[in-house]
């Protein structure tokens, strides 16, 4: 089962505004990338990450808010922050 | 915000540790505003789904009755296992007919609403889709929140954090240092649906009872961690974790973690015509007492995975939470009566903790967080060893029995010298002993 598929299980309450932002794409580019290879394209479960080449997207709408980025950005360069009340991630099980 | 008055407490989060705290508190006459981020209670909640009955029976006797729980786990299973095979232990047992029962199975979005629900019967009030952003400061202490509404400040003389795993509130409150990444774990599980029917053939089950796999060795593919199947009513959870740092360096994508836990030839054969109904992930606590922020000061405590309570090795951390909440809660109601809600009468919070299995239990394994970091090792090596050894017993091929133990032994130190068992056995000892 592929990871759009296993993300198509689930159901959100989308908001307007990201509640991720990348604060200095220079460290994705050049820092982590040199170094780390920007793990975040790898570990975050919904893969909210993606590098075009040189820069970090980040689908915000597909974030299950598990907070793994917050810790797993080797040099804390993602603004997590958590979404407005209401918003986001709606488990259905748990 | 409409809610104008100032309240005895506000509880941050409406998870087990929070309604306990909320639960106990209004009981005990406190007014109390319980906040949730999510639209209702539970719905941004995940946990692998096991539950403890002491803990909640504390909170709300006869509990089994009533609550929404998925099956009275009679049926717990360990496996140690390599990529084709797995050495196996467990224990099996008839439920007692009264009392609460000892382990069950949740879904977190049925069971917390039921929970949180208990509370506002209670008389707390639950203020849902409502994010808590910050806590208000006045003269060093803290005297409120800071809601993601308009108008949102909430004054109050207790602020509980509860906001679970990764706590912003603690941050905000400078009750703790930053966590680093082998101090959380991260796991990815499944919802798959089969019937009932097929559940209890399946897991040699009674009709409600249910069954606990826990799955350690090759399955984490060298990381620190484990799998888990736990049965639902209807369902099986199904899912795998390891901690953070380590999905940084092996590069290893969650879900593909997940794919090959369930083809493992194993475990497919349990899942096999199951569909999955849902995809979820979150982070748990592994940091351990050596990770938890300061548990209380000036109108303030912090209760459940929030504080990093988490006992992994026993798969426990809801119970503790709902251990601690109500903990909390007591603590409240003496600070009410005494009129102070300072850190001298909110101190009684961790003295009641420490007095407990709470602390008792996080601090014996203290040294078991860096034993895993360091050395994930061990959960693939030993698993092999183990297994090779047994299939070489069981292996009848006109080899002797003592030539058998002879060439178990040669593979053993060809793998690993005596030095290094020693030393493997004496950290594990002082890491779980």
């Amino acid at each position: 089962m592929k990871i759009e598929e296993k993300l198509y299980t689930l159901r959100w309450k989308h908001d307007k505004r990201s509640h991720i932002n990348i604060t200095d794409q220079r460290v994705c580019l050049s820092t982590c990338g040199n170094t780390w290879k920007r793990p975040c394209t790898t570990f975050c479960p919904a893969n909210v990450y993606g590098w075009d080449g040189s820069k970090i997207t980040a689908s915000f709408e597909n974030c299950v808010e598990c907070t793994s980025c917050l810790l797993g950005c080797p040099y804390r360069n993602i603004d997590w922050q958590l979404p407005r009340g209401g918003f986001g991630i709606e488990w259905q099980n748990g | 915000m409409a809610v104008d008055e100032e309240f005895d407490a506000i509880v941050v989060g409406a998870g087990p540790g929070g309604v306990a705290a909320a639960l106990t508190m209004a009981r005990g006459g406190l007014t109390v505003a319980l906040f949730e981020r999510g639209e209702r209670p539970g719905v941004k909640n995940v946990m692998g789904g096991v539950m403890y009955g002491r803990m909640l029976a504390d909170l709300v006797p006869e509990f089994w009755k009533v609550a929404p729980i998925e099956r009275i786990v009679t049926d717990e299973r360990l496996w140690l296992t390599t990529p084709d095979a797995a050495v196996t232990a467990g224990h099996t047992h008839v439920p007692h007919a009264d009392g609460p029962p000892n382990a069950f199975t949740v879904l977190r979005v049925p069971f917390d609403g039921w929970f949180a629900a208990q509370a506002e019967t209670a008389g707390a009030l639950l203020i849902t889709g409502t994010t808590v952003l910050d806590v208000i400061r006045e003269g060093g202490k803290i005297v409120g929140v800071r809601t993601g509404r308009e108008d949102g400040d909430l004054r109050a003389n207790l602020v509980v954090i509860a906001d679970g795993a990764n706590s912003f509130l603690v941050q905000k409150a400078g009750l703790s240092r930053p966590l680093e990444p082998n101090e959380m774990a991260l796991v990815v599980k499944e919802i798959i649906a089969l019937p009932p029917a097929v559940i209890e053939e399946r897991f040699t089950l009674e009709p409600g009872m249910g069954a606990t796999i826990e799955v350690y060795g090759a399955v984490t593919r060298g990381m620190a961690g484990y799998g888990f199947i736990y049965t639902n009513r209807e369902s099986l959870s199904v899912g795998i974790g390891a901690l953070i740092s380590q999905f940084m360096t092996t590069r290893i994508t969650p879900w593909d973690l997940l794919e090959g836990f369930k083809a493992h030839p194993k475990v497919a054969p349990l899942l096999r015509g199951g569909s999955v109904r849902e995809y979820l992930a979150h982070a748990i606590p592994e940091g351990g007492v050596r990770a938890m922020p300061r548990l209380f000061d000036d109108g303030v405590v912090v209760v459940g995975d929030a504080a990093m309570m988490v006992n992994n090795l026993h798969r426990e951390g809801s119970n503790l939470a709902m251990a601690a909440g109500r903990m909390a809660g007591e603590t409240a109601i003496q600070a009410k009566r005494a009129g102070d809600w300072s850190s001298r009468t909110l101190a009684q919070y961790r003295e009641l903790l420490e007095a407990s299995f709470v602390l008792q239990d996080l601090r014996k394994y203290e040294r078991l967080p860096e034993l895993v970091d360091r050395r994930p090792d061990l959960l693939q090596v030993y698993p092999e060893l183990l297994s090779e050894a047994i299939l070489e017993m069981l292996t009848v091929d006109g080899v002797s029995k003592r030539e058998k133990q002879r060439r178990i032994l040669r593979r053993l130190l060809a793998r690993r010298p005596w030095w290094r068992l020693l030393r493997d056995g004496y950290d594990a000892w002082r890491a779980m002993g």
